[in-house]
């Protein structure tokens, strides 16, 4: 691999993309910028207040504080355990998926499916399917002797919004994962076979780093989408029972729309935006160190 | 001797995938694993194609495998009722337009990132990608304001320029690991053969990744297709796009389960093409990513 050449005049070929995305970025991240450092009284009269909403924020003691507080350790927890279920899952889906034959395109459309039901639909879905009276879901749970109700024990609720997550978006950890299996060249595999290699031992010395990137994707792409889940909690749980599943997106529609405090919700999605912004700086540096440690 | 040696491969030949399967498909643990994974993801799916087929007051009181009296007339319904199948249009033009920029702006961009150093690349990179990020629920309100100002409001445009915000980083994101699986030499003979770039590009380069195009246009249509928070944000008669079509039938006498089902259903047809246009491409395999 040889050192990429210098070239400023790539800009020229990158400006379309910037101007593009800079264009839906920049105004309404403004806009934000601008509630959060204001008060208002209705009727658009806005004054300024400084820093007031980041201090009461990131100040604990404070109602907001301690909401803003709770909502992001719900949201963490759920991202942690949504990204432990669905890669080893999606990992282990793809490497038992059929790798040539008729089979192969009617199996991936099937596993595509839940990923291209449009949001509210499947919300739709399991709001009907986790009832306990007229769902498979929730009747076979109960049918289990489990004490299952989703508008009513927050846990059964916590664990729905974890289960539908893994069924929507495990679907595209093992299209990303099968698509990087599938460009791990055979001669790989044939070493494999003349140092006869376990099954355990292909997958840990060949197929696991090839696929160190492609992980690296999923996992920074499905934590950003768990980050900031809405859909599917507001249809199904609206939030609830009490706040056990308000994440943060959830919050921060009911403080801006339905308090109509712009101020307090403004300053929280930035916050929220850095927090994010700081963790995937931290993927994004991993990255780039086992790029560069790649073509040393 | 001539005569032994091709019965030998033939009997290597025969062996090998024998003792390949032995030891992949020792356990019938994997296939029992993935057919239950089929099964789960399937249910939900079923129960929708199930919901969509019986009336509303058989959905809400009993709970059944099959339908008892499996009707079409919802499906009927949809077909036959102009708002539904111009919010169906609707909604695929402003996914199509949206692929269509989204591809072509991330092409250029991803080759620049991948065969060039130039000031800020990195950072510009990350920006896109933060741009991911970006929870549409805050950013409602102010995409709004900022069709509203320029016109746009109310037309597919808007809303195909407004899912450019996350559909664009993705593009240049997954093509830009297409673009690292062309050697770059190719690059190097069309300039010794006098091709000029624009040239280069679009008739050496742009078919050389055809995979890539496909598979990115799968996602790009993907992520456009099922994003509504914006796409009803940005939209009031003209354009309104299926969902909200959708979460009209919410008001109307209660909640009509049935309908919302068939339309669901309807719903996941388009995408299914789209990916089995690309089945292959995917098949084929592809190594993302590189920074």
């Amino acid at each position: 691999m040889t050192e990429k050449p210098f070239n400023n005049r790539a800009w020229l070929m990158v400006a379309p993309v910037f101007a593009l995305v800079l264009f839906s970025a920049l105004l309404p991240m403004m806009t934000v910028v601008n509630y959060s450092v204001q008060d208002s009284l209705g009727q658009n009269q806005f004054f300024w207040n400084g820093d007031a909403w980041f201090r009461d924020l990131l100040n604990p003691s404070t109602e907001i504080g301690a909401r803003f507080a709770d909502a992001l350790l719900r949201n963490l927890s759920f991202s942690l355990v949504a990204l432990a279920i669905e890669v080893p899952l999606g990992i282990a889906v793809a490497l038992s998926l059929p790798r040539g034959g008729w089979a192969v395109g009617p199996v991936l459309v099937v596993i595509a499916l839940p990923m291209l039901i449009p949001w509210n639909v499947v919300g739709t879905i399991w709001q009907i399917f986790s009832r306990a009276d007229i769902g498979l879901f929730g009747a076979a749970l109960t049918g289990l002797g489990l004490h299952y109700n989703v508008t009513q024990e927050p846990i059964s609720a916590w664990c729905t919004i974890v289960v539908i997550d893994v069924w929507h978006w495990t679907p595209l950890v093992i299209l990303l994962t099968y698509a990087g299996l599938r460009a791990i060249p055979d001669a790989f595999y044939q070493a494999a076979r003349i140092d006869a290699a376990s099954r355990w031992a292909t997958f840990v010395n060949i197929e696991l780093p090839k696929l160190q990137k492609v992980l690296v994707i999923v996992v920074l792409l499905r934590f950003m989408q768990t980050f900031m889940i809405y859909t599917e909690p507001f249809v199904v749980t609206g939030g609830g029972p009490g706040s056990a599943t308000t994440f943060l997106s959830i919050d921060l529609v009911k403080i801006a729309l339905g308090q109509v405090d712009l101020g307090p919700a403004a300053a929280m999605s930035l916050v929220y935006n850095l927090i994010t912004l700081t963790l995937c700086w931290i993927f994004f540096t991993i990255m780039m160190q086992l790029d560069r440690r790649r073509y040393a | 001797m001539v005569d032994v040696l091709p019965r030998a491969s033939v009997s290597v030949a025969r062996s090998r995938p024998r003792s390949f399967t032995l030891r992949r498909g020792s356990g019938l643990l994997p296939k029992l694993g993935f057919a239950v994974y089929l099964v789960a993801l399937m249910l939900p799916i079923c129960w929708l194609i199930n919901m969509s087929l019986r009336s509303n007051e058989e959905i809400m009181s009993t709970l059944a495998f099959w339908p008892h009296h499996p009707s079409l007339e919802k499906y009927y319904y949809i077909l036959n009722d102009p708002t539904w199948i111009h919010a169906f249009g609707v909604s695929l033009t402003y996914v199509a337009i949206n692929t269509v920029i989204s591809v072509t702006a991330a092409l250029p961009a991803a080759y620049a990132f991948n065969r060039y150093h130039f000031i800020g690349d990195k950072y510009l990179f990350f920006w896109l990608l933060s741009n991911l990020m970006a929870p549409a629920a805050v950013y409602a309100m102010p995409f709004f304001n900022l069709y509203y100002a320029i016109g746009l409001f109310d037309t597919v445009w808007a809303v195909a320029l407004a899912h450019c915000l996350f559909n664009v980083p993705v593009a240049v994101w997954i093509l830009e690991g297409f673009v690292a699986g062309v050697p770059r030499e190719i690059d190097e003979m069309a300039a010794i053969d006098g091709y000029s770039f624009p040239r280069f590009f679009i008739r050496i380069f742009v078919p050389l990744i055809a995979n890539g195009i496909g598979v990115t246009a799968f996602f790009c249509f993907m992520f456009s297709w099922v994003e509504q928070l914006l796409a009803t944000t940005l939209t009031a008669t003209d354009a309104l796009p299926f969902a909200a079509v959708m979460s009209r039938s919410y008001s109307v006498s209660g909640m009509d389960w049935s309908l919302l089902a068939a339309a669901g259903v309807l719903t996941m047809i388009p995408g299914a093409v789209v990916i089995w246009f690309v089945r292959n491409h995917i098949a084929k395999g592809f190594a993302l990513g590189r920074v």
